[in-house]
């Protein structure tokens, strides 16, 4: 199956991109189709590559970085969630006339649009929020 | 066809879970997760409402939440299954549609 | 465009004004627009008093949003599911919600909200292919 992928909260003050995380990693063992990856609202700040968690927990960060380049994920940022939260890529800081950038290897920026289209495409879409 | 319910807040944290099992159809299942696992403790506030949802509906727990919160199967309302992620997939998938009750 | 035509429903259950999630669950309406699916909202819970009358966020300083909701008819949205029992539930009536409206191909608007009880919002949710929880 097809499945899309919502996650509403950011790294660590919620469980929801933990949730997420692992609900994605099992749906990829048991062999099904991740569509897209879409973080809306706080779930943009899990793109910001500028994190340093303890050592001893878990990197919310560098989970979905990894998971998304072993499986080649569509991991999607809302452009308009991000501009709001201060997530950019380069681009973006460009146009924004912002002093640097911040987002994550494996995460895009893009536009509201991919999430309507993920529950277009998925046989599933699956929430994690607070 | 049939709904997936995910309720993960405590149900005495907001009543997502009281307006879930509000809007439950017979044939949906109900998965709790995160802090809506709370809401299964046999003996709380919320068993009558669980027990009187499950006279339609299958109520699920997923179980790495539950351990987390140190709440054993033998705790939790009678009749309720503990599942893993894998288990949360396979509902997923036999469902229509995912709901979430946040 | 996909030629798929899937039913969306936007699940609101959150207060306004409070956080942010009625707001950018607004933003993926108007979006969403663009893609021609069949598309309905719903409030429930708290959610219903994103549609209450005589919002006014000047002394809060934030956002007043309330007025898109009654420019949705021209995005394609035409159907808002309010629960019967949500709003009595708050001291709420329909007189305590703002008048939306859509056009239609006669000379007459149509009102959008279609209250609804709760056992017909869970066979409303039943019937849908993608629900957006919010």
């Amino acid at each position: 199956m097809k499945f899309g992928i919502v996650v509403n909260e950011g790294p660590y003050t919620h469980q929801a991109s933990d949730t997420a995380w692992n609900f994605t990693r099992a749906a990829l063992e048991a062999g099904h189709e991740i569509v897209r990856v879409f973080f809306y609202h706080d779930g943009v700040n899990n793109a910001t590559r500028l994190t340093v968690p303890p050592q001893d927990d878990r990197n919310i960060q560098k989970n979905w970085s990894e998971l998304g380049e072993k499986h080649g994920l569509d991991m999607i940022v809302c452009i308009a969630a991000a501009q709001r939260r201060g997530i950019l890529d380069a681009d973006e800081a460009k146009r924004q006339g912002k002093d640097s950038d911040n987002i994550a290897p494996g995460f895009r920026i893009s536009g509201l649009g991919q999430l309507i289209d993920a529950g277009i495409v998925a046989d599933r879409l699956v929430t994690f929020g607070d | 066809m049939s709904t997936l319910h995910t309720v993960n807040k405590s149900p005495f944290d907001r009543p997502s879970l009281a307006s879930c099992v509000a809007h439950c159809l017979p044939g949906d299942s109900i998965l709790l997760i995160e802090d809506g696992v709370l809401g299964a403790r046999n003996g709380s506030a919320s068993a009558k409402m669980l027990v009187d949802a499950m006279a339609n509906c299958k109520v699920y727990v997923l179980g790495p939440d539950a351990t987390a919160r140190g709440m054993a199967p033998d705790a939790m309302v009678t009749g309720i299954e503990t599942i893993d992620y894998n288990g949360f997939v396979e509902l997923a998938v036999n469902h229509k549609r995912t709901q979430s009750w946040l | 465009m996909s030629k798929t035509n899937k039913k969306f429903l936007y699940v609101n259950r959150k207060a306004p004004h409070g956080s942010i999630y009625a707001l950018e669950a607004i933003e993926v309406v108007l979006i969403g627009a663009a893609f021609e699916q069949q598309v309905s909202l719903a409030f429930l819970d708290d959610g219903v008093y994103q549609i209450a009358r005589g919002q006014n966020t000047k002394q809060i300083g934030t956002k007043n949003f309330a007025n898109i909701f009654k420019a949705l008819g021209d995005y394609d949205v035409r159907t808002m599911y309010v629960e019967k029992e949500s709003l009595a539930e708050r001291g709420l009536d329909v007189s305590d919600l703002m008048e939306i409206t859509h056009d239609t191909d006669d000379a007459e608007d149509l009102p959008s909200i279609q209250l609804v009880d709760r056992a017909e919002m869970a066979r409303i949710m039943a019937d849908q292919d993608v629900i957006l929880s919010y």
